[in-house]
């Protein structure tokens, strides 16, 4: 077990290494540079140079590569082009909205999601299966910027129940501010999301039914209600752990789309900025944050599973 | 055995889609470019009268009203008098989903789009089935070091932040077609290379293989007679599901302004520009993700049939 762990921590160096380097040769192999993406018409070619060379944008690309490469050894991310400030005080300020946001959504989406799985499996094939099975394949086909124009359209141009862009209100910074514009994005990535995890566990807690065990447990003349939540549903939870594990990445490096929508100042709205602008540093660096989830969130979730799972455990 | 409801509701489904945006622009009557001057913004199902003029202007008006000698065609933005000899042609339709700011037919638009969503999906998921499936066999039949290396490519590009590399390849290149079709195959391979690998090393060791392999059959014989069938079942259903996230995809890509240029309206750019003018017109941004709705859940749909076909088989 131990040994896994040291051996997969092991791949994570060179994983990333890997991930940074291809995104820094698509970034230098494509036209242009951040001195052409600002937008003055007034700025001489002259100019344009200038900058590129105050940015060491002129310099040999391997060079600048490794120039990157030895600062952020010595854990220094280099300065973001378009904020003006070190990526680090960037990224440490869109990781908070993010983590608020998606943790949100994440815990409606599991919730729900097993209600919806749960409500479904009680009578497969039933009423409120059917319901569910419909509503859930409808949310898995809307795409996420969709939904969210349509909530935009109905709740806050319409109906004006909330607010449909930003986290707080000029001059407002209350918590309830705050969870105003947080409901409406959290509630299109935590519907869009319990959409997959009903899906998935509905399927997984039928398999679980027409195991042996729960045969068995059915013959003692165990009451409907404890079958379904004690002796199918830990069982059917371990895929879960799984997908939470697999969605540690959008925790941290956010929805871009939904970011984007409701202008909400979190991580997939700065890679979002950064790959528009050319920002390298802070393209680079938002990559990096995000490799680093993926691969932990991984681990993390074969981790979470051998803890569950006693048979995964002694597997091994 | 007959075939799960699912399959047959998704092919339908699918089918239809399918059909409509490859034919359906060449049967509906053109209503030319649009008229921003009478015809912006009318919602689904609006009469209109459609008056094609001499000099080669298409007037397009739900408001006209004549007398002896001239014919006066209304709009929002104003009224504009024509001479009766001017007009070449009359004839009336019904603006079924709506029209745009510019004063153009939605419906036509949206399967013209439709076009090339889907060709955009269909393609991508072609390079993707190549690039896989060739991994896939290569690394099951290549021995232990290409199988060993090509695995872990497939790991390194799995820990790729998905949608940030697409972003990013989309925001810097600023694609045509062909490009987004190989980025978006190229990023979406790595699935399949894994069920090719997962099946081709789990059938070597069934006893029919074995057997056949031992009764001297040449490779090219098992390969056509045993593997392939034996691929094909997963492979479908991961395919159909493919096609919904290549079409998800494309859309969140147009939709960010990253796409396709804007001179080819595919569906998701169709809904980035109808949501700028949501209050006037919801119908824009409503229909297009409705299109896309139906294209995903008819090739999940599909997915799950022929999961359940090979549950059932196997």
């Amino acid at each position: 077990m131990r040994g896994m762990v040291l051996r997969r921590l092991a791949m994570l160096v060179p994983l990333v290494l890997f991930v940074v380097t291809l995104t820094f040769v698509v970034v230098q192999a494509a036209p242009g540079s951040y001195a052409d993406t600002i937008d003055n018409p007034r700025l001489s070619p002259e100019t344009r140079e200038l900058i590129r060379a105050r940015y060491g944008l002129d310099r040999p690309p391997l060079e600048q590569y490794l120039s990157w490469l030895g600062a952020v050894l010595t854990g220094d991310l280099g300065v973001s082009f378009l904020y003006k400030e070190p990526v680090s005080r960037v990224l440490t300020r869109a990781l908070p909205p993010t983590l608020l946001l998606a943790g949100t959504a994440l815990l409606l989406d599991l919730v729900l999601g097993l209600a919806l799985a749960l409500a479904a499996a009680r009578r497969p094939f039933g009423w409120a299966d059917r319901i569910t099975t419909l509503l859930s394949l409808g949310l898995y086909g809307i795409p996420s910027f969709w939904l969210a124009g349509i909530f935009i359209l109905v709740f806050s141009l319409i109906l004006g129940w909330f607010p449909a862009s930003h986290m707080h209100s000029v001059g407002a910074d209350g918590l309830f501010d705050l969870l105003h514009h947080l409901a409406l994005p959290a509630l299109c990535l935590g519907l869009v999301g319990a959409a997959g995890t009903a899906r998935y566990l509905r399927s997984t807690l039928l398999d679980v039914r027409a195991s042996r065990w729960m045969l068995a447990a059915r013959a003692r003349g165990l009451p409907r209600w404890r079958l379904l939540l004690v002796h199918a549903l830990r069982p059917a939870l371990l895929p879960v752990v799984t997908l939470l594990g697999l969605s540690l990445p959008i925790l941290v490096s956010g929805s871009v789309v939904i970011e984007t929508v409701f202008s909400w100042p979190g991580m997939g709205l700065v890679a979002y900025n950064a790959a528009r602008a050319r920002d390298i540093p802070l393209i680079l660096g938002a990559t990096l944050v995000s490799a680093i989830a993926v691969i932990l969130g991984n681990l993390a979730a074969d981790l979470l599973y051998a803890v569950v799972d006693p048979r995964v455990r002694r597997a091994r | 055995m007959k075939a799960p409801r699912r399959l047959v509701v998704g092919s339908g489904g699918l089918t239809l889609l399918v059909l409509a945006c490859l034919i359906g622009p060449v049967l509906l009557p053109d209503a030319g470019d649009g008229d921003p001057r009478h015809a912006a913004l009318l919602p689904p199902g609006t009469r209109v009268t459609v008056l094609e003029l001499a000099d080669g202007r298409t007037l397009v008006s739900p408001k006209v009203s004549r007398d002896a000698e001239m014919i006066s065609v209304h709009g929002k933005r104003g009224t504009t008098v024509v001479p009766l000899d001017e007009v070449a042609s009359e004839r009336e339709t019904r603006l079924w989903l709506g029209s745009d700011r510019f004063g153009r037919d939605l419906l036509p638009r949206l399967l013209r789009g439709g076009r090339i969503s889907l060709a955009i999906a269909f393609l991508g998921v072609a390079v993707a089935l190549f690039v896989g499936v060739g991994v896939g066999l290569a690394a099951a039949t290549g021995g232990r070091v290409a199988d060993a290396l090509l695995m872990r490519l497939v790991d390194a590009l799995l820990a790729f932040p998905l949608l940030i590399l697409l972003m990013l390849v989309a925001a810097l290149f600023r694609p045509g077609p062909a490009l987004l079709v190989a980025i978006l195959g190229l990023s979406s391979w790595m699935g399949l290379a894994r069920i090719v690998r997962g099946q081709v090393l789990s059938l070597r060791s069934r006893t029919f293989i074995q057997a056949a392999q031992v009764a001297g059959t040449r490779p090219l014989r098992i390969w056509t007679l045993h593997y392939i069938p034996n691929l094909r079942g997963p492979l479908a259903q991961d395919t159909a599901l493919r096609i919904g996230d290549l079409v998800l995809a494309e859309a969140t890509l147009s939709f960010l302004g990253l796409g396709i240029p804007p001179n080819l309206p595919s569906w998701g750019s169709m809904i980035a520009d109808g949501q700028r003018v949501m209050l006037d017109g919801w119908w824009l941004s409503v229909f297009p993700g409705l299109a896309i709705a139906a294209l995903v859940i008819s090739l999940a749909l599909i997915g799950d049939g022929l999961q359940q076909i090979g549950e059932g088989s196997g």
